[in-house]
């Protein structure tokens, strides 16, 4: 009894620290005992003079050029990041697809143990959240440094060193994963061998993005890149730290996993989405965000809390109770910064509203970054044990899973994709229409994704606590929720296909954009 | 924020108050505590089946951790008592599972021991349940002419039973419903086992509030 009191007293000393650290902070700003970023240094985005106009997606940008010497240095590692996260992207998606199919067709594949459910799904997961998101948050981190810091990107040699080990690694992962050789931990069943090439590539990304930090031209740090800049501390260490193997079993096991598996949602996918968010949407529309001040608070509360909420994945099981509770407080905390980042951000676009008509990674972006602000919300209410009872172990959760990874994290990356590879290569989109397809295709097919499994986990929770029905009345009604998921996967990857037909078309491209540009400095 | 390295420390310490918080005290806790009494460590079949069990990744379907009787009926269904901590002590990679597509599996020994079953369920489950949406898993079985003398034949309804010859399982088929049939979690749990009692915390405050409504009526 004696050690349970002691970690009760812990789990009070946790909340109360993190509580305190964010009054003094905000006690600080108050008070101005730090410096405040004022509306000044959110300005540090624009060159002088620009910050008028609308970043238009058809015409080259007046300050592209007085940039440009820096994006052309970073252009062909951050198009060898988006490459490489389009291929995944696909991969991940034609298996998720499959996986679902599965779920309601459960005889269509059953013939090789490749291609079994608890195989494809893995595939599925391991391909989209460090091929796909991983990368393309690396390719928006390794283009808007140099640009936020006013200076070339350093040792691109050794970036793309990373980058071939960590496709390397990830390839052999996966197929690691299809044939039957895996650690068994959800968000890390990549063999631990394999984790060595994959830790070493992920290392390489340290050194270049500090050495760029350390040489920049300007003064203020501006919030995307303390997104990064911490972003790519933490995920080299989470996974390196829980991929060691041998550490632990059993329980033990079990926290350190879930410790791990929310803390790459919540320190590296989110940072990554976060602030390419920050950067972009007042960067296209030409003004600077609403409060930055209030940036400060939203990115410390966001470390201080969202880092200690993975438990609630193991609410009602095996754990000590108060460490349960600590991750359901911590959960509900996050209302702080999510608030903080959606006012930041939404109230930047809502009075640019007509900015969303004219630029299509404005829309995505936007589009993102309120779904950030719902699946928060979503998240910090379904970790109360009340809703938590229902939820816990149904579709509900997959749902929310990709509310965040996907409707947010994702589609602010494809905005980024569309926003970055006209200025990285000097072409324009071959097909521009295509670009709203994709848009129109992900926002349908996901709508239907998401309530279908919303709804349906729900029944199927509620059908669970009902000791009246058998087991199988929740498999049962279930089935047509599962159809409207792989319907709404469909449409997502069919989305998905036009973007990897628009980027390998502009292969092929003349440099318009280019030449246009040359003419407009000739010009003036 | 105009600094890199104080940004890093911060973040950096940040990350590791997290990890003091949910890895390291926690680790403690429960390391502290032991195997249950009455839990036997997997025998070397059962621990090839649990391999099978693994690398099929049944985990994305199938938890292992019955929910207290104060939050939902898992016990009434069969699926055993709440476990503790010390249940676990001898899993590596651990299976708590955090999807119940499937039921839970963690006394399957006790509520399905028929090797039988469970070999028929693995081959193709819908000739058990017509409803079911668990994947078949041929490739653990084999076609053959005629069965040997040390071969297990999979009792198959017509309609899912070859036109000729016999299905038998191999090695990993068997072992994983050794793995299975094992999965018996009846003996009693440790008075002091650790669990999220949140639950039941918040059922005996509600029982105390109506208890002291009636008493003041």
């Amino acid at each position: 009894m004696q050690i349970t009191e002691t970690l009760g007293l812990l789990l009070a000393l946790s909340f109360v620290i993190s509580l305190l650290a964010l009054t003094i902070l905000i006690w600080a700003i108050a008070n101005k005992q730090v410096h405040t970023p004022d509306a000044d240094d959110a300005r540090t985005i624009f060159e002088p003079g620009e910050g008028a106009d609308i970043d238009y997606p058809d015409k080259p940008h007046h300050f592209d050029t007085a940039r440009s010497g820096i994006d052309a240095n970073s252009s062909s590692v951050v198009m060898w990041l988006i490459a490489a996260a389009v291929f995944w992207l696909i991969y991940g998606s034609l298996h998720g697809l499959a996986a679902s199919l599965e779920l309601h067709l459960p005889d269509l594949m059953s013939g090789t143990a490749q291609m079994t459910f608890g195989r494809m799904r893995t595939v599925h997961l391991n391909s989209v959240a460090y091929g796909w998101a991983s990368q393309g948050g690396l390719a928006a981190v390794c283009w808007i440094i140099p640009r936020i810091f006013r200076t070339n990107l350093r040792m691109t040699g050794l970036l793309k060193v990373g980058i071939v080990l960590w496709n390397i690694g990830l390839a052999a992962g996966v197929l690691a994963i299809a044939n039957g050789w895996t650690d068994g931990l959800e968000w890390l069943e990549i063999p631990w061998q394999i984790d060595i090439i994959l830790a070493a590539g992920a290392a390489c990304f340290v050194a270049p993005l500090i050495a760029t930090a350390k040489n920049r031209n300007v003064h203020h740090i501006y919030v995307s890149g303390w997104y990064f800049l911490a972003g790519v501390l933490w995920f080299p260490v989470l996974f390196i730290v829980a991929n060691i193997p041998g550490v632990h079993h059993g329980v033990e096991q079990a926290t350190m996993n879930w410790w791990y598996a929310h803390n790459v949602l919540g320190l590296w996918l989110t940072p990554l989405g976060v602030g390419t968010a920050y950067y972009f949407i007042p960067k296209i529309i030409g003004k600077p965000v609403y409060s930055y001040a209030l940036s400060l608070v939203g990115f410390w509360a966001l470390a201080l809390f969202y880092s200690q909420v993975g438990i609630h994945h193991l609410i009602g099981g095996p754990v000590p109770t108060w460490l349960v509770t600590l991750s359901v407080v911590h959960s509900v905390m996050m209302f702080v910064p999510v608030i903080a980042v959606a006012i930041n951000q939404h109230v930047t676009v809502a009075s640019n509203l007509w900015a969303l008509k004219e630029s299509m990674p404005l829309r995505f972006i936007s589009f993102g970054a309120v779904m950030y602000t719902l699946a928060s919300f979503q998240g910090s209410i379904e970790a109360l044990r009340s809703v938590n009872t229902i939820t816990h172990f149904t579709h509900y959760t997959v749902a929310h899973a990709h509310l965040g990874a996907y409707a947010f994290v994702s589609l602010v990356l494809m905005g980024a994709i569309y926003q970055i590879v006209p200025r990285a290569t000097g072409k324009y989109w071959p097909f521009p229409r295509m670009i709203a397809w994709h848009f129109w295709l992900n926002v349908i097919g996901f709508a239907v994704y998401f309530f279908s499994l919303t709804i349906g986990g729900i029944l199927q929770g509620l059908a669970q606590l009902d000791a009246t029905k058998p087991f199988a009345d929740s498999v049962i009604l279930l089935k047509p929720y599962l159809e409207g998921r792989s319907l709404g996967g469909g449409l997502m990857t069919l989305g998905h296909v036009l973007l990897a037909i628009n980027l390998i078309a502009i292969g092929f491209a003349k440099k318009t954009r280019e030449t246009e540009t040359e003419n407009m400095v000739a010009a003036e | 924020m105009n600094r890199y390295l104080p940004l890093a420390i911060t973040a950096l310490a940040i990350l590791a108050l997290a990890t003091l918080f949910l890895v390291i005290a926690p680790g403690m806790q429960i390391s502290a505590q032991g195997p249950s009494q009455g839990l036997k460590p997997y025998t070397e079949a059962e621990a090839r089946g649990r391999a099978v069990y693994v690398s099929m990744g049944c985990l994305y379907c199938h938890s292992q951790q019955p929910r207290s009787l104060a939050q939902a009926p898992d016990a009434e269904r069969g699926w055993g008592r709440a476990s503790v901590a010390g249940d676990y002590a001898y899993d590596d990679p651990h299976q708590l599972g955090t999807m119940r597509t499937g039921p839970d599996l963690m006394d399957i020994g006790d509520r399905l021991p028929s090797q039988a079953w469970q070999l028929t369920h693995l081959y193709q489950p819908r000739a058990i349940a017509s409803w079911s949406i668990m994947p078949a898993y041929p490739y653990l079985f084999e076609h053959k002419d005629k069965a040997g003398p040390d071969d297990v034949v999979v009792k198959l309804p017509a309609q899912y039973a070859p036109k000729s010859g016999v299905i038998v399982a191999k090695q990993d088929a068997l072992d994983l419903v050794t793995y299975l049939q094992g999965m018996k979690r009846q003996y009693a749990p440790p008075k002091d086992g650790l669990r999220d009692n949140g639950y039941a915390l918040i059922a005996e405050k509600q029982r105390d509030a109506t208890d002291a409504t009636t008493a003041s009526n």
